[in-house]
């Protein structure tokens, strides 16, 4: 199988500290990765790198190799806004435009160039089925997205993401400003997506990791310790940093 | 508007959960029908057999296992759903040992060397019937939650016990000069034992699944 993704002795610097240190994982296609480690571990700036976020700050320097299938990223000749409808990012708060719902979504599909409202329409129904929002805002999709609780922004946010019609969808704590019920809403939202798109998502809550990913990985002061199937890192990590951060000792 | 189940991966994992275990029961039932007609017909290659196909079994064990300490270790189970894993963890313990037991009684057949037995086998082949009974209705009770044939498989114990008691008595009357005879008086008594001990892991079955369908712990009487 060839990897959705792949990153090769990724090191990372702002200024002159090094935020990654020689870094390299392999994404499986249509597989759920799971990033967890302390905070300042480098998890966010590593998801970062995945669709070149990390180009909109200012002084970081980057060594090493991310491909999406096969072909290097940050080759000079990348179009990076198209590197980054097909890598998608959801990030910790809900951030929905102040708009309607419907333009929330349409917004995407109507930067690249379309504008056909019966394809645009079909879209907006296409991405809000796709993160399990259609049957509760199918009434209302005039009414403004701010009007909408912190979990359904959550999922527009992600049915904005798939309005383009992406192939990994990042996610950065998408849970963390959430409830219960709607982080459990996410999650079965997730498990869902997987089967259409390739999930790379950090999160702060480990109870998450093993209960969504099929694979996790785990930073420490900017080195990825240890990654293998969740299965195993939840129940016999080779790294005894992995077990102690994963039981509470530390972190 | 449409109600969405949450967490379906994980429902779906519990009662694949407590399917494994309802086919490990039904396992160690043929395993335990099959030792039985291995001794009483004296059949060393079908004792062979379960011997051997007790290593299905313990596979089986492992499976279910790993699968509660997986479901533990991921998923944070609580309530009802963590007494669906415990009582997994549990049940299938109780039905490795009735497999073991079935694997006890297939290697008594090899042990007894084809020599005929010193009284016609009665109480042992009524008390294997009571045990497979009971162990096949803990296991439905398990599968179908249903309490009242849980309750009834408690109360079918006692007459395990008391066969057992009658056995043993009339066994050790062999117990005398003749070294034939009270090897095999022996080995039939420790048959005997080993379907009073499955008598018992069922009734824990029946057990488990009241404290599964209700919470209730179930004490035994003081001895």
């Amino acid at each position: 199988m060839d990897y959705k993704m792949q990153v090769k002795k990724l090191n990372l610097y702002y200024g002159e500290s090094q935020a990654l240190k020689s870094v390299s994982l392999a994404v499986n296609p249509n597989s759920v990765v799971a990033l967890i480690g302390p905070s300042g571990c480098g998890k966010s700036t590593f998801l970062k790198t995945l669709n070149r976020m990390n180009d909109l700050i200012e002084h970081v320097r980057i060594e090493g190799e991310v491909s999406l299938d096969g072909v290097n990223i940050y080759q000079p000749d990348t179009d990076v806004v198209y590197l980054r409808k097909r890598v998608g990012m959801v990030f910790q708060r809900p951030n929905p435009f102040p708009m309607s719902i419907y333009d929330n979504i349409a917004y995407g599909p109507r930067i690249h160039g379309i504008t056909n409202k019966t394809l645009i329409d079909e879209i907006v129904e296409r991405s809000l089925k796709g993160a399990a929002l259609w049957e509760e805002v199918k009434n209302r999709l005039s009414a403004s997205a701010m009007g909408m609780s912190g979990g359904q922004q959550q999922r527009l946010c992600i049915a904005r993401v798939l309005a383009v019609e992406p192939e990994v969808l990042l996610m950065d704590e998408p849970c963390s400003a959430l409830d219960p019920i709607s982080t459990m809403k996410i999650e079965e939202l997730v498990a869902e997506l997987k089967e259409k798109y390739t999930i790379v998502m950090v999160t702060h809550n480990m109870q998450q990791a093993a209960r969504v990913s099929d694979y996790t990985g785990f930073f420490l002061n900017g080195e990825l310790i240890e990654h293998d199937l969740t299965n195993v890192i939840f129940t016999k990590p080779a790294n005894k940093k992995t077990e102690d951060y994963i039981t509470g000792r530390f972190g | 508007m449409m109600v969405r189940v949450t967490r379906q991966g994980y429902i779906e994992d519990l009662e694949l959960l407590q399917q494994k275990v309802t086919e490990m029961g039904q396992a160690v039932d043929v395993a335990l029908g099959l030792a039985m007609q291995a001794l009483l017909s004296m059949d060393k290659e079908l004792a062979e057999k379960v011997m051997k196909e007790d290593d299905i079994i313990d596979e089986m064990t492992i499976g279910i296992e790993d699968r509660c300490m997986l479901l533990i270790a991921k998923q944070q189970p609580i309530a009802r759903d963590l007494r669906v894993i415990a009582t997994g963890f549990k049940i299938s313990t109780d039905l490795e040992r009735i497999g073991d037991h079935a694997y006890d009684i297939a290697k008594t057949v090899l042990e007894l060397e084809g020599v005929p037995f010193v009284k016609k086998l009665i109480d042992i082949p009524k008390m294997a019937e009571s045990a497979r009974r009971m162990t096949e209705l803990a296991i439905r009770a398990y599968q179908t939650a249903d309490l009242k044939l849980a309750e009834d498989v408690c109360q079918m114990d006692d007459e395990i016990d008391l066969l057992f008691a009658r056995t043993f008595h009339e066994l050790s009357q062999f117990v005398g000069d003749d070294a034939v005879k009270v090897k095999q008086a022996t080995q039939l008594i420790f048959v005997a034992r080993y379907i009073e001990r499955i008598g018992d892991h069922a009734t824990n079955i029946a057990e488990w699944v009241i404290y599964l369908e209700t919470a209730e712990r179930i004490r035994k009487p003081e001895k």
